[in-house]
């Protein structure tokens, strides 16, 4: 089985979902399902020991080879682990979601369809090493993302929360591509280890800051950093399975993953560690101060995601500091990368479990409003049990592996100290403190999540269904992601040398050949002269007494008006974009068709004068014109008595006896200028087109009928002031380019040639008959269309009905 | 003359947008009617005015002398093509007056719900 395959293999299989789901509906779907995430995490589990050694795999399948386009599945630590999560997770969130969605109730074909293509997709994002290939699967995870938020698409909050989460993600992978083609360009290449290769060259381009804040732009999307974690919380509209699957554990780490991959290129830019680090705490503290606002289980939950996310994340920029450090102070900072990887480990594992355990108690109780729910313990104990575990993990109590964690970011933040770049020997204080705020908020939630659920009175009225403990079957995925927490707190080096350490090495290719260089193990106790330790304490402490007083200090989050929240300004950008668009629209959209004219000439009057003035392409040769002649004064002072007259009659009659006028002295033009058959042809149609004019218009009103009082003098000077322009612009544009011809005309080989080659003596009549006959072909055709449309208006009266209405609406 | 024409045919288009831009459909058709008028004299204009004989084949004219035919042929194509689309949008006129009641364009607007 190869690696490409191995990314394609769900969604081949999504394709074989309906027809099961439609044919097969004894068995529940998901059961089938169930197959292929686990034959994946087989298939990816027999690359851990070759990994663990440093190998690394390559496969490749050209999409477009013309454009250098491939699908470059790339194995190497950091994808496996990833990967590892994906199918694992994917795993025993399929087995739980057989649980939770009823066959018979439920359209299972639309979901697993949706999960196996979000699968496939989130695969791909992790081994891409081409950067479009990368992009194509990130906007598949948007995609499946969006439809499994939509799930149940009658309800009008999980079409809100799809659409959120599609606008900022896909907002973010498009600003991630713009990124991605810059670093193409100035790399020359596309593929991601090709790119880390000459990371230092890229390194001193102008564009390459542009590149790094555009990628960090997607994966801050994605993985819901401030500011754009605001998807997230509107995202838990979406099934739970999906919820603990997507938006804990997988899809909102492809942005953690997305920073861990790049930085062997963007770390050597300070503003990369500064961005990673800064929003990365920001987001913690962010995430963890409103989590205990939240009266929803899920909501509480998605919150904390993005609080851990922000820890993930800054670990990850202060792991970066290791490329502008020399010594042992390398050791130092990425020590801060493998504490990212070991949380972001242990992250999913109890978020997925805690997930999960939220779903159960909503589909046992019927509500996720933590202000219901209470006194629980005794009647659920497994859930209770496993929610603990989660909880207190999350919380970074001994012995759960989340307590490993934690004292590995206090450490790293702590190691900043050492930093004496950019002047951090000053600041760098500020980061342990913000950390240590947010560890004990992160308590507080976690507590408040399991004790306001499970301890306190249980208040059956208030529930839609009796409480009861979950099927068992529902309770195996939480249990299994629970006994993963305490294990690894036991050994958590096995789990150490086996995932964390290979991917720091590929996260840190400068400071580590092969994972078995990188010297971290992971211990539970420091000793009493580590500062995280009295650290720790002290959130113990202080996160105690805040939990014991949250109904005396929560209000104070009412304080803060909605409107001027993230979200408020989310809806007032959108709600901006809505009206201002059709506002916009509106202003210059007008209907009226002389509105559009006057756009149209005040462009033309604008374009052509601003040319000639740029290019300053005015001209004038006063050689070589023919003379002035007395009838062609003559002639021209009736042709602007006659347009005068056009333009200032009252009387329809007048107007069209004037254009009349008007057309006779063009052909009198015609005859002076020694144009035979011009003369001729406009005689006659003019003398039609006036027959026209009176016969169409004998039966409408007196010309001035709409106009009287309406045509105001404003009204009347912008039209003079817009018509005279235009005028004005044709004339200087044909003075000017009359005199600067620079070639002759070619009419030369007419003149010689029509009597030798076309037998003809009238040299206009054989241009259009015989040297340019083709014109004449389709001019004809035109006569003929207006002929037939003229018919077919006065015959045809199919639309009187519905005209007349119009009218009457008026 | 190439320039005293050239100033006429600015004058003739300025009284075409102006005609143009009113609200009487008939004054808008007039327009371009003159607007056309406008173009087939710049494009004889252009193709210069100095010719001393039609361009029909004469016994004892030099070649050079012939006017240039091309803007000609290329005028009286657009005279047959403007004629057309004058004749249509004239019956077009007609038959929207005929139908709507009016001809004043600013009344001639669809409703936000029914364009």
């Amino acid at each position: 089985m190869s690696l490409v395959f191995a990314i394609f293999l769900p969604i081949i299989a999504a394709l074989l979902i309906p027809l099961l789901f439609k044919r097969v509906s004894s068995i529940h779907t998901g059961w089938f399902v169930l197959i292929i995430p686990l034959l994946l995490v087989i298939f990816y589990g027999t690359y851990i020991s070759t990994v663990m050694d440093g190998s690394t795999y390559v496969d490749e399948l050209p999409w477009i080879p013309s454009l250098g386009i491939s699908f470059i599945s790339y194995i190497d630590g950091l994808s496996l682990l990833f990967s590892l999560l994906i199918t694992g997770i994917g795993t025993l969130v399929v087995l739980y979601s057989i649980f939770y969605l009823d066959k018979n109730k439920e359209k299972l074909g639309n979901f697993y369809v949706y999960l196996l293509m979000f699968m496939s997709a989130m695969l791909g994002v992790v081994q891409s090493d081409h950067l479009i290939s990368l992009y194509f699967f990130w906007e598949l995870t948007s995609i499946s993302s969006f439809l499994l938020i939509g799930y149940w698409y009658t309800k009008d909050r999980s079409r809100f929360g799809a659409l959120k989460s599609m606008m900022i993600t896909v907002f973010g992978g498009l600003m991630m591509l713009g990124g991605f083609l810059i670093l193409g360009i100035i790399g020359d290449t596309f593929s991601i280890r090709e790119l880390i290769g000459e990371a230092t060259a890229i390194a001193g381009h102008d564009l390459f800051v542009w590149a790094l804040v555009l990628v960090l732009i997607g994966a801050f999307t994605k993985s819901a950093q401030f500011p754009f974690y605001i998807w997230l919380p509107d995202a838990m509209e979406a099934p739970t399975p999906v919820s603990a699957y997507l938006h804990s554990a997988t899809m909102v780490k492809a942005g953690l993953y997305l920073v861990a991959r790049f930085t062997p290129i963007f770390a050597l830019s300070e503003v990369w560690v500064w961005l990673v680090t800064g929003i990365g705490i920001l987001t913690l503290f962010w995430g963890s101060f409103f989590a205990v606002k939240q009266t929803d289980l899920k909501a509480i939950l998605a919150f904390s995601t993005v609080s851990q996310l922000g820890l993930i994340m800054s670990l990850l920029g202060i792991g970066s500091i290791a490329y502008h450090v020399t010594g042992d102070l390398v050791t130092t900072f990425t020590f801060a990368t493998f504490a990212a990887i070991f949380h972001l480990m242990n992250h999913a594992t109890f978020k997925g479990s805690l997930f999960m355990i939220a779903g159960i108690i909503d589909h046992e109780t019927g509500t996720r409003d933590i202000r219901k729910l209470g006194g629980l313990m005794s009647l659920m104990p497994v859930s209770f049990t496993i929610a603990l575990i989660g909880s207190l993990s999350m919380a970074g109590v001994p012995p759960f592996n989340g307590f490993l964690s934690k004292e590995m970011f206090l450490d790293a933040v702590l190691n900043l100290q050492h930093f004496d770049l950019y002047a951090m020997d000053s600041w760098w204080i500020l980061f342990p403190i913000v950390a240590w705020i947010a560890s004990v908020f992160t308590f507080v939630y976690s507590l408040y999540f399991v004790f306001y659920t499970f301890r306190g009175k249980y208040k059956p009225e208030q529930l839609p269904k009796a409480a009861h403990e979950a099927p068992i079957g529902m309770l195996v995925s939480p249990g299994i992601l629970a006994t993963l927490v305490v294990i690894i707190f036991f050994i958590p080096n096995f789990f150490g040398n086996a995932f964390i350490k290979p991917a720091v090495a590929a996260i840190q290719p400068l400071a580590y050949k092969v994972p078995s260089d990188v010297g971290f193990s992971i211990k539970a106790w420091h000793g009493f002269d580590s500062p995280a330790l009295y650290m720790t304490l002290g959130v113990f402490l202080v996160g105690y007494l805040l939990y014991m007083t949250i109904p005396k200090w929560r209000a104070m989050y009412n304080a803060l008006p909605s409107k001027v929240s993230l979200n408020g300004m989310y809806d007032g950008i959108m709600r901006l974009g809505d009206s201002g668009a059709h506002r916009f629209s509106s202003i210059y959209m007008t209907g009226s068709i002389r509105n559009y004219f006057v756009y149209m000439f005040a462009a033309i009057i604008v374009l052509l004068g601003g040319t000639m003035w740029i290019k300053d392409a005015f001209a004038i040769r006063l050689d070589a014109l023919a003379p002035i002649r007395f009838f062609e004064i003559l002639i021209s002072i009736l042709l602007i008595i006659g347009t005068i007259t056009i333009l200032f009659t009252k009387s329809r009659l007048t107007a069209v006896i004037a254009l009349g006028a008007v057309g006779y002295t063009v052909a009198l033009f015609y005859i002076i200028f020694k144009a035979p058959d011009l003369a001729l042809t406009q005689l006659v149609i003019e003398t039609v087109s006036v027959a026209l004019f009176l016969g169409a218009f004998y039966h409408l009103p007196k010309l001035n009928k709409h106009e009287k009082g309406k045509e105001d003098r404003g009204f009347r000077l912008g039209n003079f002031l817009i018509a005279l322009g235009v005028g004005v612009m044709v004339t200087l544009i044909a003075i000017s380019s009359h005199s600067q011809k620079l070639i002759p005309s070619i009419s030369q080989y007419y003149k010689d040639t029509v009597y030798s080659e076309a037998g003809g003596g009238n040299i206009v009549n054989v241009i259009l008959v015989d040297y340019r006959g083709f014109d004449t072909l389709f001019e004809i055709s035109v006569l003929t269309i207006a002929s037939l449309g003229i018919i077919g208006m006065i015959t045809l009266r199919l639309a009187k009905k519905r005209g007349a209405r119009k009218i009457e609406n008026k | 003359m190439e320039i005293l024409m050239s100033i006429l045919i600015g004058f003739l288009f300025m009284a075409a947008v102006y005609l143009i831009l009113s609200r009487s459909l008939l004054r808008i058709i007039i327009g371009t009617g003159l607007l056309s008028h406008g173009t087939h004299l710049l494009l004889l204009t252009m193709g210069g005015l100095g010719g001393k004989a039609a361009p029909v084949l004469t016994e004892g004219v030099t070649v050079k002398d012939y006017v240039d035919p091309l803007p000609q042929a290329l005028i009286l194509t657009a005279i047959v093509i403007s004629f057309g689309v004058t004749a249509f949008s004239l019956v077009l006129a007609y038959r929207t007056y005929k139908e709507l009641g009016t001809d004043n364009m600013d009344l001639m607007k669809g409703t936000e719900d029914n364009d």
